[in-house]
């Protein structure tokens, strides 16, 4: 109904945090860590991955007849009782949307620092050989 | 159908993205981040419907699996223009720059 809303919301605050962050490193540039990704680049990932997702599924409601051009754009909101299963459909399905792509991200996230570490450390030996 | 329609075409876009260097440089990965994230959150919506109806969720309807493929068709065509338009406007090869750029000096 309009479970997409979550994840897209969810997008909105990474998406600030995101720019917020990157100056926050641009200041900071010299005292970041060095052998890791920064924040602010794996971020754009879970934001693409958001922004995407929920614009696709917002194509889908578009399709189903769910979302309408005009006021108030949702059609459950026409109706008490279908507002009330949309909350419901939010909060649970839009919850787990928006828990399940941070969730596969954190991992994406975590994989690429540990890959990149292991580079500089194969990067590290082989200077310390020759 | 329209899950597994996404979920193909992401991971065909990931493949091409990560074998062609001409395609990270055409900004394929704008169409990786569409197609995981839509076939994430579709994947929950699926979950859903199965803890719903039970096993009766892998028994479509002929033309409700007819429709959910025209959407999934659908997705993928939008996703598409969505990559053009982008690709178009970050123009990375200075194509349209060049080319905009020759219309005015009359070449």
């Amino acid at each position: 109904m309009a479970c997409f809303i979550v994840p897209a919301t969810e997008a909105i605050i990474t998406t600030v945090a995101q720019k917020v962050i990157k100056k926050k490193e641009a200041k900071n540039d010299s005292k970041s860590g060095e052998n890791k990704l920064r924040f602010s680049e794996k971020l754009k990932w879970l934001n693409g991955m958001l922004w995407g997702g929920s614009g696709l599924l917002a194509f889908e409601h578009l399709w189903h007849g769910e979302i309408t051009p005009f006021f108030p754009f949702l059609t459950a909101a026409n109706d008490p009782a279908d507002t009330a299963e949309m909350l419901h459909e939010m909060a649970t399905s839009g919850s787990a949307m928006a828990i399940l792509v941070t969730a596969v991200w954190a991992v994406v996230a975590l994989a690429a620092d540990k890959i990149t570490t292991a580079q500089k450390n194969e990067k590290k030996k082989a200077g310390a050989e020759v | 159908m329209t899950l597994l329609i996404t979920i193909i075409a992401a991971v065909i876009s990931t493949v091409i993205w990560y074998t062609s260097p001409k395609a990270r440089e055409l900004k394929v990965g704008i169409l990786l981040y569409m197609f995981w994230g839509a076939s994430l959150m579709w994947f929950v919506d699926a979950v859903v419907e199965y803890l719903e109806v039970g096993a009766e969720y892998f028994e479509p309807a002929a033309k409700d699996m007819l429709n959910d493929a025209f959407l999934g068709v659908s997705v993928v065509a939008l996703a598409l223009v969505v990559w053009v338009v982008y690709l178009l406007i970050k123009d990375p090869q200075n194509t349209v720059k060049k080319l905009l750029a020759e219309k005015r000096t009359g070449k």
